[in-house]
């Protein structure tokens, strides 16, 4: 085990702090997006980390399973999530998410 | 510092600083090439993690399928190449804030556990196991299906909202 495993746990956490940060702090609803996917990135780094370092011995596959229930999860989330963009773009042409606030109490 | 350190160094330089270019360009078909850099960077980390058919998976759904369909959402929604008057929202500095510190925190926890790690090696067939398994019933068959599932409804969702009345 040539990379110790707190190498990719940092890499990770780093990926999902600067995810967080975007989605945060962009205006505009495709940025929030790319967050959004910046930080399911780095949830599977996260889990075939501890796949290749803690679950190869036993020989089982669940972290990598795992990980491709995630992926699918995310193209799901990108494709409902721009679909909701672009509706909402023909009805009030605007992306930025401060502008639609039609639902806001 | 061996081959695969380097390797990792890399990767992650390319995966991270991609990502900070997401969160920081002003222009957002930009900032999509950089969102392909920073995926193109965690495939080199999968590679290295021994997960080959997860970095194909990676690079096929990801930089292929994911980021057409951003930038094909940008080029909808604005104009091409406009950059943003004012990218970031009021509470940017807040965002910033929570983020640094939840890096802080998970910092901490992470170095201070010790994690079990072992020294296995992964077996060689992984790619096949990892194929029987997803449709073997005493293992991921009910998840396989469920996956398979909530893409439809996905697929069937995303046409309903996005079609023109």
């Amino acid at each position: 085990m040539q990379v110790p495993l707190s190498w990719y746990l940092v890499v990770a956490a780093a990926l999902f702090c600067i995810g967080l940060y975007g989605a945060l702090s962009r205006r505009n609803a495709i940025a929030v997006l790319m967050g959004v996917e910046l930080m399911l990135n780095s949830v599977n780094v996260n889990l075939l980390a501890f796949w290749r370092h803690v679950e190869a011995v036993a020989g089982t596959l669940s972290g990598q399973v795992f990980a491709i229930i995630v992926i699918t999860v995310a193209a799901a989330e990108a494709a409902v999530g721009l679909a909701l963009v672009i509706a909402v773009y023909r009805n009030r042409r605007t992306v930025d998410v401060e502008d639609v606030d039609l639902m806001k109490f | 510092m061996n081959f695969p350190q380097v390797v990792f160094i890399i990767a992650s330089a390319i995966a991270l600083g991609g990502a900070v270019g997401v969160v920081t360009t002003r222009n957002l078909f930009r900032a999509a090439l950089f969102l392909v850099l920073s995926f193109v960077g965690v495939v080199g980390l999968f590679v290295l993690l021994e997960a080959e058919l997860l970095a194909m998976i990676q690079l096929l759904v990801y930089v292929g399928a994911i980021s057409i369909l951003i930038i094909f959402a940008i080029m909808l929604s604005q104009r091409l190449m406009s950059s943003e008057f004012r990218a970031q929202n009021e509470q940017w500095l807040m965002a910033l804030v929570t983020a640094v510190i939840l890096f802080g925190l998970l910092l901490v926890v992470l170095l201070r556990v010790n994690w079990p790690t072992s020294p296995a090696e992964v077996p060689s067939d992984a790619i096949s196991l990892l194929g029987q398994a997803l449709v073997s019933p005493d293992q991921f068959v009910l998840v396989f299906e469920v996956a398979s599932v909530l893409l439809l409804v996905a697929l069937v969702g995303a046409v309903i909202i996005a079609r023109e009345r």
